[in-house]
């Protein structure tokens, strides 16, 4: 399974296995990492799954979704790194995967 | 004071179809939401989205699910609250006093919460100094536009809002348009007067800047903007406005005394009930082993919570379960007539 990690804001890192299929925003959840909220379930309707991906990751997952940049607009801090986790799918591709969390959502 | 059998916060799905079942049941209620209008989430969020799991609609959107709720509510004399927050909960004697930040207060034996993820309020900005100047001449919407006549105003924000704002005031104010990236996501007629009013000098426009310091003392009087290259300006201002969108807060219902767990609420599957005596919580805010955030679920959590108020509304009387196929007395509270 790929491993995703998970930097919060205060430095405290989570790395954990995902099921390919699920999202970045997913496999948060189900791993209780605290920084992610993914209020509206991944329908792309809140901005509460923010995270900035690693700079040498940030070409190698998936293109951003039609609408991603709106929804981002109303991120807290958002900056060129900045994507919504629930709009990025965990394949074999992203394994070993970085994404900071902001300091809130 | 308004008295009635149940109340219910949150106009959203839940909300509606619980209310639904409070008045086949012979209860009164009325309802309190946050937001200008009846729909919750699926008219903030997502009201052109189509859901494929209610049961029995194949397809629908948030909006279409709104309407046909609304409508299923009409025979019933049902009082919404909007615009209103509730803030306030006591007991006294059995009943609970709920006060919302209108002044508005009810009495009632029932209080159920299905509120969604809580309210939804404005995002603010980041820098913590801007505290000191909300409300004052930082703002997150606009009640009284007079105030910024023939003053300078710097709107962020990249939707609608900020573009109608921009374009509105600068009728009579000077208007800075902030915005995080040089595309914006409003309407494109309204963008284009955007554009023209920026080359008549009307509006003057920062892309790929973002808030970084308000400065003044006591009074803003200027703030720093910065780009991704972290360069600074500093523009001259009156007064700041702020259009990030909704966020959803748990809001003041965190500080009730309930048994939470991170944002929801912890109920018992058999009335739905809270740690609280007559404090119910449906919807996707409850939680209980196995649940599942789907409108579907929260039907079935307001049928149940429904019942469980009759109780305590009608201590005297018998709860009877009866189906609308065949009660006379639902039909007539339906408004039909019985065969």
């Amino acid at each position: 399974m790929p491993k995703i990690t998970y930097v919060e804001n205060n430095g405290k890192s989570h790395t954990v296995e995902i099921d390919k299929g699920l999202t970045v925003m997913e496999g948060a959840i189900q791993n209780n990492i605290p920084g992610i909220d993914g209020d509206c379930g991944g329908s792309m309707a809140c901005a509460t799954c923010h995270v900035y991906v690693k700079e040498e990751w940030y070409d190698k997952i998936n293109e951003k979704s039609e609408g991603e940049d709106d929804m981002l607009d109303q991120a807290f801090e958002p900056n060129k790194f900045s994507r919504l986790s629930c709009q990025i799918s965990v394949t074999d591709e992203i394994d070993g995967l970085i994404v900071d969390l902001p300091k809130k959502q | 004071m308004i008295k009635t059998d149940a109340l219910i916060i949150g106009a959203g799905p839940t909300g509606l179809f619980t209310a639904h079942q409070l008045n086949i049941i012979g209860l009164k209620c009325e309802i309190v939401d946050n937001l200008d209008k009846i729909g919750g989430q699926c008219i903030e969020l997502y009201p052109d989205k189509p859901i494929y799991d209610i049961p029995a609609v194949p397809e629908c959107t948030g909006e279409e699910l709104t309407n046909n709720l609304i409508n299923q509510l009409k025979p019933f004399d049902i009082k919404f609250h909007l615009n209103e927050r509730v803030d306030e909960v006591k007991n006294e004697k059995g009943y609970w006093h709920v006060k919302t930040n209108n002044g508005t207060v009810f009495y009632t034996p029932n209080v159920i919460i299905a509120g969604g993820v809580g309210s939804f309020e404005p995002r603010k900005f980041t820098p913590k100094e801007c505290e000191q100047y909300e409300g004052k001449s930082i703002f997150y919407s606009i009640k009284d536009k007079n105030i910024f006549k023939d003053k300078t105003v710097s709107i962020f924000g990249g939707g609608d809002s900020a573009l109608d704002w921009a374009v509105e005031l600068s009728a009579n104010s000077k208007v800075n348009l902030i915005h995080r990236r040089d595309e914006f996501r409003g309407a494109q007629s309204t963008l284009n007067k955007v554009y023209e009013l920026e080359k008549e000098g009307r509006i003057n426009l920062f892309t790929k800047y973002q808030l970084k310091n308000p400065r003044g003392n006591g009074k803003l009087d200027s703030i720093d903007i910065q780009n991704e290259n972290k360069e600074i300006k500093n523009l001259k201002t009156d007064y700041v406005l702020g259009f990030f969108g909704l966020i959803m807060q748990l809001g003041p219902i965190a500080n009730w005394g309930l048994n939470l767990n991170k944002k929801t609420i912890e109920v018992d599957t058999e009335k739905f009930e809270t740690n609280q005596k007559g404090i119910y919580a449906v919807g996707d805010i409850c939680s209980y082993p196995g649940k599942l955030k789907l409108i579907l679920s929260g039907f079935h959590e307001g049928a149940l919570a429904a019942r469980a108020c009759f109780k305590l509304a009608r201590p005297d009387e018998k709860y009877r379960f009866e189906f609308t196929t065949s009660s006379s007395s639902i039909l007539k509270r339906l408004g039909k007539k019985s065969d």
